[in-house]
């Protein structure tokens, strides 16, 4: 069987458990990676090479974890991604997007593909959750018609309807990132990054979004992680990256966190 | 831009300049200082141009004949004044007719020359006229030097003295202006750095979700245009009213019958919609400065 012939039968499940529309243009899919690189180096200004030569394939709807130990690259690899940095030479396409090539107007335009989750939430302080959420689609001036609903669908996904009119404040660190993941994936992106999106979280609580994520990933969604978690890791088992020294060192499909710690 | 957008990026801009408080204060002080200025300046410079252009124009060389000239004489410097390059008329005007312009061109002091009517001191007169007011002099030299020729009268002094102080005013009130301009602008530009440093984090997620450069930037022009704008409501007024009331104590009054200011409408409207657009012009070039050096996007 073609590649194509998997995408077709995946979609096909994928529409028949899901109602989400937009979930049927995966069926249009071309012959592409979600995410692709080759030979990506990355050497900040003051000459610390994070990245050293990066080949990796993410397919469309894949959940993917990378591991490391800190210092490795993890979260230089994850903002390439969302072109919070480029690199210093190599080929990175990301939703058929040329991130070596992209004009800097079209910046925007590509990064409303992706969501992007940190461990530290991002929340603005002084806006209700609404608010918070509904900021990410009025700054890319979205209809209110379509934010009311939109926001109050993803509020209803990440389980927090009746905290809508709350402060950040006023949410525990769970609760937080479920605001910060509900902004991610708002305007429906394709790839949602997320950068050790429970270091700040208790086990039990990181458990949650952990499933949060994996029901986003259930739609069809790509998801990004790079995670210093071991439990999470070996629990939900899914494709495993690990970055060492700017360098992939081990890529496995249902793999192990691998690391002690 | 859609008018929701717009609408947006004024009640963002809006909401820095209160928030800003002082900042906010001193910057539309400096903008009000210097349009203030601005205006009076600029209303005193285009008056005295007006003034000056209206003087040269009216600029004649009287070209005062010789007591002891005959009448064949007189003729004769007549045409010999025609000839000269650059003049445009040659009017002769008796001493008679001299002295009855000086004494009605005196008002109620004329009288006191009345007495001179009898036994009239004064010269018979060509009054020449150059076709370009800037060949006055040269004129003049020329017909110095004919005979027949007392000596030549002209308003030299009056235009060059008008001129050379409207030249002084000019540089000094430059140099001021553009200072307080670059403080004003500076002022501008610090206030809207402390609204991105503010905002730095919303910045951040503006930029994460994909928001244009355009759209980012949009509320800080603003928040220069409010400044700039607002800066110029004080200046406005001042200039309005003022303006009014000079102009209706001088051409109302008798004792400045020989002066005359352009005139309230539409000189001071225009003078207004200049002070606004310098307000403006003022309060985006602040903001523009500052958010390309601080606005990373
Ligand atoms: N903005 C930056 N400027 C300079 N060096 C950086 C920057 N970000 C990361 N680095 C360096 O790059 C290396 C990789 O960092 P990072 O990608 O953050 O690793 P990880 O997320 O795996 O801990 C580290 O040596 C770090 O010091
Ligand atoms: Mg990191």
């Amino acid at each position: 069987m073609t590649k194509n012939h998997i995408y077709f039968i995946k979609c096909v499940v994928i529409i028949h458990h899901l109602t989400e529309v937009r979930v049927s243009k995966t069926i249009y899919k071309g012959d592409y990676f979600m995410i692709e690189m080759e030979n990506v180096y990355k050497t900040y200004p003051n000459g610390v090479t994070a990245l050293n030569g990066v080949n990796v394939k993410i397919d469309q709807g894949e959940f993917v974890y990378i591991v490391g130990p800190s210092g490795a690259g993890k979260s230089t690899f994850v903002k390439l991604m969302y072109r919070e940095e480029k690199p210093s030479s190599g080929k990175i396409m990301i939703n058929n997007y040329d991130l070596m090539e992209i004009k800097e107007k079209e910046i925007p335009f590509f990064r409303r593909n992706v969501g992007v989750v940190f461990q530290d939430f991002k929340l603005l302080p002084k806006m209700t959750i609404y608010e918070n959420i509904a900021f990410a689609l009025e700054v890319i001036e979205e209809s209110p018609r379509n934010i009311r609903k939109r926001v109050m669908e993803v509020l209803e996904t990440v389980g927090l309807k009746n905290k809508a009119r709350f402060t950040p404040n006023e949410l525990s660190g769970g609760e937080q990132q479920r605001v910060s993941i509900a902004r991610a994936i708002i305007n429906h992106p394709k790839i949602v990054i997320a950068d050790e999106p429970t270091g700040n979280l208790d086990p039990e609580t990181s458990l949650e979004i952990m499933k949060t994520f994996e029901s986003i990933n259930a739609s069809g969604t790509t998801v990004l992680m790079a995670t210093h978690s071991k439990s999470i890791v070996n629990r939900f088992k899914k494709r495993v990256i690990a970055i060492e020294s700017g360098l992939i060192v081990r890529d496995e499909h249902r793999g192990e966190y691998g690391y002690e710690v | 831009m859609k008018f929701r957008t717009l609408t947006r990026h004024l009640k963002v801009g809006s909401k820095n300049i209160i928030r800003n408080g002082w900042m906010t204060v001193a910057s539309i002080g400096a903008v009000t200082t210097t349009l203030i200025l601005v205006a009076a300046f600029l209303a005193l410079m285009l008056n005295l141009n007006e003034m000056a252009v209206n003087i040269e124009d009216d600029v004649e060389i009287k070209t005062l004949i010789d007591l002891t000239a005959t009448e064949e004489d007189v003729l004769a410097l007549g045409e010999q004044l025609k000839q000269i390059d650059g003049v445009d008329t040659v009017v002769f005007s008796s001493n008679d007719e001299e002295l009855e312009s000086l004494i009605s061109g005196m008002g109620d002091q004329g009288n006191a020359w009345q007495m001179f009517e009898q036994d009239n001191p004064l010269n018979h007169v060509y009054v020449v006229r150059a076709t370009d007011p800037q060949n006055t002099e040269t004129i003049a030299n020329e017909i110095t030097a004919l005979n027949h020729v007392d000596r030549v009268v002209f308003g030299k002094d009056v235009v060059e003295q008008l001129f050379q102080f409207n030249n002084y005013a000019r540089t000094i009130g430059l140099v001021l202006i553009v200072a307080l301009v670059f403080t004003a602008i500076f002022l501008i530009s610090n206030t809207i750095k402390i609204t991105i440093m503010a905002r730095s984090t919303e910045i951040g997620i503006m930029k994460l979700v994909g928001a244009t450069n355009g759209f980012i930037r949009w509320p800080f022009f603003i928040e220069g245009l409010l400044l700039g704008v607002l800066g110029s409501v004080i200046p406005i007024i001042s200039i309005l009213v003022g303006y009014y009331y000079l102009d209706s104590s001088v051409s109302g009054s008798i004792s400045f019958s020989f002066v005359e200011i352009l005139p309230f409408n539409p000189f001071a409207w225009q003078l207004a919609l200049i002070v606004i657009a310098i307000g403006a012009i003022i309060g985006v070039w602040g903001s523009v400065m500052s958010v390309r050096k601080f606005l990373k996007v």
